[in-house]
């Protein structure tokens, strides 16, 4: 039987939207007017134990709703919706006993306090056995390299150092499951580096069940296997991440600062994504083209500063999903 | 310990790291003890008729006033408000804890701490400079002793129930406001209960407010009789139980009605 298991999830907010002006703000004050937003629009999807699943869309596709209603924040309007058993906000306190969440824009660490302190109040307020919180501790410090932050106040910590505190925050109670929010928005590269690292071992090694939702595509290469992605508060794939790439485009970006940007570039496997300044975003098929190949091509016509090759961002594979899906 | 326990321990300790935020605080109730006193001393140099109270009780009056003035509650919750307002609050309702008593408990120590960081200069003022001495019998200290306990309650109850309401609005801070408006005047904290007119008396015996500060004050000064206590001491508990479940209440539909936007 799935841990977590989604069927046909509903949820709608109502907004209130304001008129413009100074006379829109004075008609507010009488009478609202609202406007509907379907958050979720019939999402469903089913996790195994061990998974780690990725879980993508643009902007207000619905992923951090999702997470709210399966952490128990959120009430649904209709659909079903279980994670080790039990409906998480008809039986909250036990449901979050066996979770641990990370709102990466977020912290759950007292400000004012060491971070050694949050996770002693934490120990109490999960009910950790002494010896088990003394052990886990020691694991946690070792693999995020806490030592020399547990005698800090959380505010005077670095944005990388605040959240591997808030990882290990949510690790005390040695949760089978384990939610991440953007957990690496705003992390330098290495942070990003340790965080991934340290998410796939926790995976590996403990077989806890991860659902990440991210913005970084790299995020996702690094740890996931399966990819849920969302748009409009649809699931519009479930699978692994190279059906992903495959059902939308198989392309990827060849990045080239030219001396000349405005120069014309004619290839006949490359097409011009982009030009910022000196900057030359080009798409090409792997499949058709070897990127060796290309990049000898255009470096023999024109004078290269600097290239890189990358995939899509995410939001433009998930925008080509959306559109093909919609039509 | 119990999460509770944890909860009030943790958010004392950070309290009484405050160490200037006492200072400043001393020297203000300080200076405010005066500044009531001498308004109070002139009025009763200006009147010739008997008034509701003695000027003799005024100095304890005032002076304890002063000692447990953090532990009325004329302010926010910034902590919860500030939660409130990012967003952040949503980490509350991940914990396995009732949210209430959990709020509960940090309102408590919001409530104490301070107290037990300012009362001390206040109380040797009154001893030292006024000659207050202790209440005029074992059995007014007994139910100022139990005044004080159900008065902190009672505080804790209102914290609670105005931090609540701030989960139904973005910035429920006005309303909020209004509530603790009633709290600065009707508690006693501006001018001693006693001397508002006849005809408001109904209206401030039958609110909370007094029972937060007025009430324990005038029986540690036998203005009101010891055998009278327990009748006073009863309604601040009913009004403790009443605020305490119409904050759960609250809170209740706060939760399931709630937006975390963004994130």
């Amino acid at each position: 039987m799935p841990q977590i298991l989604v069927e046909n999830l509903v949820k709608t907010f109502r907004v209130a939207e304001r008129r413009p002006g100074l006379w829109g703000a004075v008609l507010g004050l009488a009478a609202r007017k609202q406007r509907s937003v379907e958050a979720l629009a019939g999402v469903s999807f089913a996790i195994e134990p061990g998974e780690l699943v990725g879980y993508i869309g643009p902007n207000g596709a619905g992923k951090s709703t999702t997470i709210k209603v399966l952490s128990g924040i959120l009430v649904p309007d209709s659909g079903r919706c279980e994670v080790l058993g039990r409906v998480p906000w008809e039986e909250r306190r036990a449901h979050v006993a066996h979770l641990g969440v990370v709102f990466g824009q977020r912290t759950q660490l007292w400000w004012d306090l060491p971070a050694g302190e949050s996770f002693e109040l934490l120990r109490d307020v999960y009910r950790v056995p002494a010896a088990d919180f003394a052990r886990r501790l020691d694991e946690l410090v070792a693999l995020l390299d806490l030592a020399p932050m547990l005698r800090t106040p959380v505010r005077q910590l670095s944005l990388g150092q605040r959240m591997r505190c808030d990882l290990a925050a949510s690790l005390l109670h040695a949760p089978p499951i384990l939610f991440l929010d953007e957990p690496t928005i705003g992390l330098d590269a290495s942070s990003k580096l340790a965080m991934r690292d340290f998410v796939k071992r926790l995976n590996r090694e403990r077989g806890v069940t991860v659902l990440l939702t991210t913005h970084d595509l790299d995020d996702i290469e690094a740890l996931c296997r399966r990819v849920i992605v969302l748009g409009g508060g649809r699931v519009l794939l479930d699978g692994t991440l190279e059906s992903l790439r495959a059902s939308v485009t198989p392309e990827r970006w060849l990045t080239v600062d030219l001396a000349d940007g405005s120069a014309p570039i004619d290839d006949p496997d490359a097409r011009v994504v982009s030009r910022e300044g000196d900057r030359v975003r080009l798409a090409f098929d792997p499949g058709r083209v070897a990127p060796a190949a290309l990049i000898a091509r255009i470096a023999a016509k024109h004078v290269v500063h600097d290239l890189f090759v990358e995939n899509p961002p995410i939001e433009t594979v998930v925008a080509k999903l959306y559109e093909s899906r919609s039509q | 310990m119990t999460p509770y326990a944890a909860v009030v321990s943790a958010r004392f300790r950070m309290l009484l790291q405050y160490r200037a935020a006492a200072l400043a605080g001393i020297v203000t109730q300080t200076f405010f003890g005066f500044t009531r006193l001498m308004i109070l001393t002139a009025f009763f140099a200006a009147t010739t008729r008997p008034q509701a109270m003695a000027p003799a009780d005024i100095p304890a009056y005032v002076w304890f006033g002063q000692a447990l003035f953090q532990m009325v509650p004329w302010t926010l919750d910034r902590e919860i408000a500030a939660q409130i307002r990012s967003g952040d609050v949503i980490y509350e309702l991940l914990r396995p804890v009732d949210l209430y008593a959990s709020w509960f408990s940090r309102a408590f120590a919001l409530r104490t701490a301070p107290v037990l960081l300012r009362a001390l200069p206040m109380v040797l003022i009154a001893a030292l400079a006024f000659g207050v001495g202790p209440p005029p019998s074992v059995g007014s200290a007994v139910a100022f002793a139990a005044s004080v306990t159900s008065a902190l309650f009672l505080s804790c109850a209102l914290t609670v129930l105005v931090s609540v309401s701030m989960l139904r609005t973005v910035s429920g801070e006005g309303a909020a406001q209004t509530l603790l408006l009633l709290v600065w005047v009707f508690s006693g904290l501006v001018i001693p209960l006693p001397f508002f007119p006849e005809w408001m008396q109904t209206f401030i015996r039958w609110c909370p407010f007094s029972g937060l500060l007025d009430v324990p004050l005038r029986i540690y000064t036998g203005n009101i009789p010891a055998a009278d206590a327990s009748w006073f001491v009863a309604r601040q508990l009913g009004w403790t139980v009443v605020l305490v479940v119409l904050g759960r209440v609250a809170l209740k539909r706060g939760v399931r009605r709630m937006v975390v936007l963004g994130g």
